[in-house]
């Protein structure tokens, strides 16, 4: 236990001095020089770490005192994030060169970020908990303010900071009450103490400290009651942050909410249940029907969040191994959706300047439609239309749900869909059959066309080829809930 | 070990700091700089609750933890307070009231 083992941990460890490296020499190269070479750096730093995690493998070991644990779970999710936290480093600088904020402060934000996702997947104890949170927290905080003359940025950045912070001070406060009384940190023992063959009941101010820790997994997933900055977070924040924020993130805090919710408190399935289930109903309703009303598109993909959030907490209600696979699965196809949705966004330029209402996507289809047909297939997919990716995501939670008998919760899920499809159908609508809108510039950005592309053959033809993510998604999920 | 003051003293300290600190989130209407203020508190009532424990258990994880708490508050308020700066050279104001440039 009080060994000081580094390595389960060699690829954050690699991460962090490559970052903290890259960080110093950035400083003292000229400024437009060391913008150009950062993001490309970033990018293969994040995918080399993401072949380090497959390198050092599934096997569950511990490292720096049982405070880090790498698992088959770990692994799983580790991959993603770092290959999505690629995806959206690589679509950012066109933007960020548009917009005047070409800095290499920007990679190298995302990195540090992308090390705290890392640490948050395998934190094995409450200290490592929050230290991760805040470490993947405070660089994103920077980031949605990157644009200094922007004063929707700042304000972006205020409101994120300022809730984020409360964030966590609830999942701190919650933190401080398990300690108090269970008296120790480590999931590890409170697994043995609580979860075990011989388990002790929880203490009651445990309790009341898991609901806080519950409280600051849904601010930090966007999960309604916890929702409101993410509405205004999206819209004001540039839209590479946005992409950033949206996708990376969630990922993480999924993770995060699963171990501790199935690691040291998995007996209590029964306690915890009523909260997501609260928690799943009203991201789902509010997630559907507050975006009817948006124009602009950063902010309708806010809410969109906010649903799908919802569905996958739907998955993690059912408290099964199905359920932990099926949330695993949403959350890797929510997370290629959007990086390929905003990765259309920062297509949409007209005139030089960046536009981001629905109107302005009419007519698409004539001018562009190969973006349009990427778009329209995402669209379908976050809505969960079969054959694509989206409706399989869907699938499997709910089937999870019904046979956890929660089948009324996968109905309103259904329910949802259906309003929540209204949107973005009417976005494909826009699209194929309204009056044209002048025509975006036409861009030279290999990197966005690729990343549209790519995210958009992988939601259109996941249906020939489901079995390898769902396979290592249950491998996942087995080593969490057990069997 | 004797322990003059009974732990529930300690909690009910923190929870009472801790519930000042979310009201002061919410309910202020005027300055920013307060709103930095009242996240100071709620992680400063925190510490006396790791601390609290700590001392009650016998166990030093709970100081070590506070130690980290607040480490990361400092960062925190480094963070923070770029933040506002950026606001207030772009605005020219510090109003909570004025912070409603995009709706919700």
């Amino acid at each position: 236990m009080t060994s000081l083992v580094v390595g389960p941990a060699v690829p954050e460890a690699f991460l962090f001095i490559t970052a903290t490296l890259l960080l110093g020499i950035a400083a003292f190269l000229p400024e437009r020089r060391a913008a150009e070479i950062t993001t490309p750096v970033a990018v293969i730093l994040l995918l080399v770490t993401a072949m380090l995690v497959v390198a050092v493998g599934g096997g569950r070991a511990l490292a720096f005192g049982g405070h880090f644990v790498q698992d088959e779970f770990a692994a799983f999710l580790k991959v993603l994030t770092l290959v999505v936290a690629a995806g959206t480093v690589l679509v950012a600088p066109g933007y960020l060169a548009d917009e005047r904020m070409e800095r290499f402060e920007y990679p190298l934000l995302a990195l540090f970020s992308a090390l705290g996702m890392m640490m948050m997947i395998s934190a094995n104890s409450l200290l490592a908990l929050y230290m991760a949170i805040e470490l993947h927290s405070l660089p994103l905080y920077v980031m949605a303010a990157i644009k200094r003359d922007s004063v929707r940025a700042a304000e972006a950045g205020l409101k994120y900071f300022v809730l984020g912070a409360l964030a966590s001070g609830l999942l701190l406060y919650g933190a401080s009450l398990v300690y108090g009384f269970t008296g120790t940190l480590m999931f590890d023992e409170l697994t043995q103490r609580y979860a075990g063959a011989e388990a002790a009941p929880l203490p009651l101010g445990a309790l009341v400290g898991l609901i806080f820790l519950v409280a600051g997994f849904a601010f930090k997933l966007a999960a309604v009651p916890f929702h409101m900055w993410t509405p205004d977070v999206y819209e004001g924040a540039p839209t590479p942050v946005t992409a950033f924020v949206a996708a990376a993130p969630k990922l993480a805090a999924v993770g995060l909410t699963l171990r501790v919710l199935f690691e040291p408190f998995g007996a209590m399935v029964e306690e915890w249940r009523q909260v997501i289930v609260l928690v799943a109903l009203g991201s789902m309703i509010l997630g559907a029907f507050a975006a009817i009303g948006q124009s602009n598109i950063k902010r309708l993909m806010a809410y969109s969040t906010i649903g799908h959030v919802g569905y996958a907490f739907v998955g993690l209600a059912a408290g099964s191994v199905t359920g932990v696979q099926g949330v695993l699965v949403y959350m890797a196809i929510y997370a290629v959706m959007t990086l390929g949705t905003f990765a259309c966004i920062l297509m949409m330029r007209r005139q030089g300047r960046y536009v981001e209402t629905l109107d302005d996507l009419a007519g698409l289809s004539r001018s562009d439609p190969l973006m349009a047909l990427a778009m329209a297939l995402l669209m379908f997919s976050l809505a969960g239309i079969p054959p694509l990716a989206g409706f399989f995501a869907k699938l499997y939670v709910f089937l999870a749900a019904v046979q956890a008998g929660l089948t009324w919760l996968a109905v309103v899920g259904v329910l949802t869909s259906v309003v929540a499809a209204y949107y973005y159908i009417r976005i494909v609508k826009l699209m194929y059959f309204d009056e044209p809108a002048e025509a975006f510039d036409r861009l030279r950005r290999p990197e966005l066309q690729l990343v549209a592309a790519a995210s958009a053959a992988f939601v259109a033809l996941f249906v020939l080829w489901p079995t390898p993510l769902l396979t290592a998604a249950e491998a996942a999920a087995r080593v969490l809930v057990g069997t | 070990m004797s322990f003059p003051i009974p732990l529930s003293h300690y909690l009910v300290l923190a929870a009472v700091l801790f519930t000042i600190g979310v009201f002061g989130i919410f309910l202020n209407r005027k300055n920013v700089i307060v709103i930095l203020m009242s996240i100071e508190l709620l992680l400063l009532a925190i510490n006396i609750n790791f601390v609290a424990f700590s001392a009650y258990l016998g166990d030093l994880a709970g100081q070590v933890f506070a130690l980290f708490v607040l480490t990361v508050a400092a960062a925190e308020a480094a963070i923070g307070l770029a933040i506002v700066v950026v606001y207030f050279r772009n605005r020219g104001s510090i109003e909570v009231e004025d912070i409603h440039l995009m709706r919700g």
